[in-house]
C-alpha cells in the first residue's frame, strides 16, 4: 500500500523538514506520493489531506511533527478515526505491521508501539530522518491540495522571528545558556557563538533563566520546553538538571561547559570543559570563525 | 462563560523514569503525581475568563485512576467550580480512545471554550484536544501562547518555527495552551478548605481497545562516558579538534 507524505511549505518554499518526512515514509517500503496544502485554514488542509488519504487508500499518512504538522495531524487523524503516532523517532515495518518509537516523558523512555490504525497516521520528529546527501531535489515532487473553504480557524499573519534567528527544533548547532550566563544581557555571548557557526546554530534556554524572564519559552529546551536532537548541543552554564537532560540528550554530541566540574551536565557530555564560561565561550566562538572564514 | 477545562494527572518532570517489570510501562512506586504542566494554564485560563465575564461556570474534567481526584481538587482549589473524573484503571496508549471518552462526555453541553494543554509530559501525545475538537465538530486553535476574546470572535497566538503565528477563530472553541498564554495561580489555604466542599462527580468510563499496541517501554540508549577535554580557554584548541576530527561534527 503507498504511503502519503504530506510536505510543509512557507511562502511557497517547501520547508528542509519536508525532505524527512519524504525520508521516513519511504522507510515504510512502499511508494511515496507527496501532497502539500498552502491554505491559511488548517481545517481546509485537514479536509483535502483527508480526503486525499481515503480516495487514495493509503496505508500510511506521514507528517513532520513541527507546531503545522502535529497539529495537522491530529485533525486528519480524527477525520480517518484514528489517532497519530506522534513525534516518532524510528520507523519501520515488521511482519507487516508498521511500528513506531517514539520518545516519551521527554525522552527518559523510548515508547515502541505497532501501529495498527488504517490508515496510520504518524509524525516524524525533524532533524532526525534526514535525506542522504544530493537526494533532496529529485525525492520531492509535491500535489499541491486544492481547497473548498479555509475554514472557521485562519492564519492572519505569521510574525517572523528576526532575521537569521533559527528554531531550537530545528537548528543543527544549538548553544543552550543556564544559571551560569549570571544575567540575561550576557547571553550574547553565545549569540555571538552561534553567529559564528553561519546560519546553523540557534541559542537555546535552561528552564531556569526561562522562568526567570530572561529568554523566551520558544527557546526552553527540556521537558516543558522542546525536545530536540541536534548534531552538536553546547550547554553553557547548565547545571544539568533531569528535565533538561531529557530534553538533549538524544543530540548527536554534547559539549559541556561549566565552572563546576562535579555537575551532572557532564555525565552527559562528550566533551566537557572546566571553567569560566566567559573566558572559554569567546575563545571558541573565535576558533569556529576560523574554521568557517 | 461556561468553561469546560481537561485536566491530566501525569508524574513530576524531576521523576527518574523507571521501566515496570512489564516492560511496557512505568514503575509507579514512590514516583510523584502532579497536574500536567500544561493544563495549569488552562486552568488558569479558564478562571480568567469566567471572572472577567462575571459569570459563568469553570467545570474540570479528567480522564484517570481513582487517584486522578486528587489532581481535580487541585484545580477546584484554585477555583474551578467542580470537576468530573472519568475513571479508568489504565488510560489508553491509543489518545484517539482518550478523545472518544472525553467527547462523549462534554458532548450535549454547549461550552464557550473547551481548554487543554497543548501536551502532556508522560505520553506526550500532543493531539487529545485536537481530535476532542474534531469528534464535537468544533474549531480549534493549538498552543495558544496569548489569547484575545471578543463576543464569539477570538484572535490567538500561537508559537511555530521561526516564528508567530496570528490566528483568527469562531468560539465556541477548543483551545490548547501553551507556556507564556498566562501565569497560574497557586491554591490559596480557603481554596483549598473550598475544594473539599465542591461537587465531584466518579464515572467509570470502559476505553476501546485503540490502535496503539506498545511493543516495550525501553530506557534512552545510553550515552557512552565522556571526558573532560580541560580546564579554561586552553582547553578550546583541543575540543576544537576532537569535534572535528573524533565526533566529526565541524
Amino acid at each position: 500500500m503507498t504511503t502519503l507524505a504530506v510536505l510543509e511549505q512557507r511562502d511557497g518554499t517547501l520547508r528542509k523538514v519536508s525532505y524527512e518526512v519524504v525520508t521516513a515514509a519511504a522507510r515504510l517500503g512502499s511508494a511515496v506520493d507527496a501532497v502539500v496544502c498552502s491554505s491559511a485554514g488548517p481545517e481546509g488542509c485537514a479536509s483535502a489531506i483527508a480526503e486525499r488519504a481515503k480516495s487514495g487508500g493509503y496505508g500510511a499518512v506521514v507528517f513532520a511533527a513541527t507546531a503545522a504538522g502535529k497539529d495537522l495531524a491530529a485533525r486528519v487523524a480524527a477525520k480517518l478515526g484514528v489517532g497519530v503516532a506522534m513525534d516518532v523517532t524510528e520507523l519501520s515495518v515488521e511482519g507487516g505491521t508498521i511500528v513506531a518509537t517514539r520518545p516519551v516523558y521527554a525522552g527518559k523512555a523510548m515508547q515502541k508501539v505497532r501501529v495498527l490504525g488504517k490508515p496510520a497516521v504518524i509524525s516524524v520528529r525533524p532533524s532526525v530522518f534526514t535525506p542522504p546527501p544530493g537526494a533532496q531535489a529529485s525525492q520531492a515532487k509535491p500535489e499541491s491540495l486544492s481547497v473548498a473553504s479555509p475554514g472557521r480557524v485562519v492564519v492572519r499573519e505569521i510574525k517572523a522571528a528576526p532575521a537569521g534567528t533559527l528554531d531550537v527544533a530545528e537548528a543543527q548547532v544549538i548553544i543552550s545558556g543556564g544559571r551560569g550566563l549570571k544575567e540575561p544581557a550576557n547571553f550574547k555571548v553565545l549569540e555571538e557563538l552561534a553567529r559564528a557557526f553561519g546560519g546553523r546554530a540557534a541559542v537555546g534556554a535552561s528552564r531556569a533563566v526561562v522562568d526567570a524572564g530572561w529568554r523566551a519559552h520558544a527557546d526552553q529546551v527540556g521537558q516543558t520546553g522542546k525536545t530536540v536532537s541536534p548534531s552538536l548541543y553546547i550547554a553553557v552554564g547548565i547545571s544539568g538538571a533531569i528535565q533538561h537532560l531529557a530534553g538533549m540528550r538524544t543530540s548527536k554530541v554534547i559539549v559541556a561547559i561549566n565552572k563546576d566540574k562535579d555537575a551532572p551536565i557532564f555525565k552527559v557530555a562528550d566533551y566537557g570543559v572546566v571553567g569560566d564560561l566567559f573566558e572559554i565561550v569567546p575563545r571558541l566562538t573565535e576558533e569556529i570563525r576560523k574554521l568557517h572564514a | 462563560m461556561k468553561i469546560a477545562v481537561c485536566i491530566k494527572r501525569v508524574p513530576d518532570s524531576e521523576t527518574r523514569v523507571k521501566i515496570a517489570a512489564d516492560g511496557k510501562t512505568i514503575d509507579e512506586a514512590g514516583v510523584k503525581f502532579v497536574m500536567n504542566p500544561y493544563d495549569e494554564f488552562a486552568v488558569e485560563e479558564a478562571l480568567r475568563r469566567k471572572e472577567k465575564a462575571g459569570a459563568g461556570e469553570v467545570a474540570v474534567f479528567c480522564l484517570g485512576p481513582a487517584a486522578a481526584q486528587e489532581t481535580i481538587r487541585t484545580a477546584l482549589a484554585t477555583g474551578a467550580d467542580r470537576g468530573v473524573l472519568l475513571r479508568v484503571d489504565k488510560i489508553p496508549t491509543d489518545p484517539f480512545e482518550a478523545a472518544k471518552l472525553i467527547a462523549a462526555e462534554l458532548k450535549g453541553t454547549t461550552w464557550d471554550l473547551i481548554l487543554f494543554g497543548r501536551m502532556a509530559i508522560d505520553d506526550y501525545n500532543t493531539q487529545v484536544g485536537t481530535l476532542v475538537a474534531e469528534l464535537l465538530g468544533l474549531p480549534c486553535v493549538t498552543a495558544v501562547s496569548h489569547l484575545d476574546i471578543d463576543g464569539t470572535k477570538g484572535v490567538a497566538e500561537r508559537e511555530i518555527e521561526g516564528g508567530i503565528e496570528v490566528v483568527d477563530f469562531s468560539l465556541p472553541a477548543v483551545l490548547t495552551t501553551d507556556k507564556g498564554l498566562n501565569e497560574p495561580r497557586y491554591p490559596a489555604l480557603k481554596g483549598i478548605m473550598a475544594a473539599k466542599k465542591k461537587p465531584l462527580e466518579v464515572k467509570p468510563a470502559q476505553p476501546g481497545a485503540g490502535a496503539f499496541e506498545v511493543v516495550a517501554l525501553t530506557p534512552p540508549p545510553e550515552r557512552k562516558e565522556g571526558k573532560i577535554v580541560g580546564e579554561g580557554p586552553e582547553a578550546v584548541g583541543e575540543l576544537v579538534r576532537l569535534l572535528r576530527e573524533e565526533a566529526k561534527v565541524l
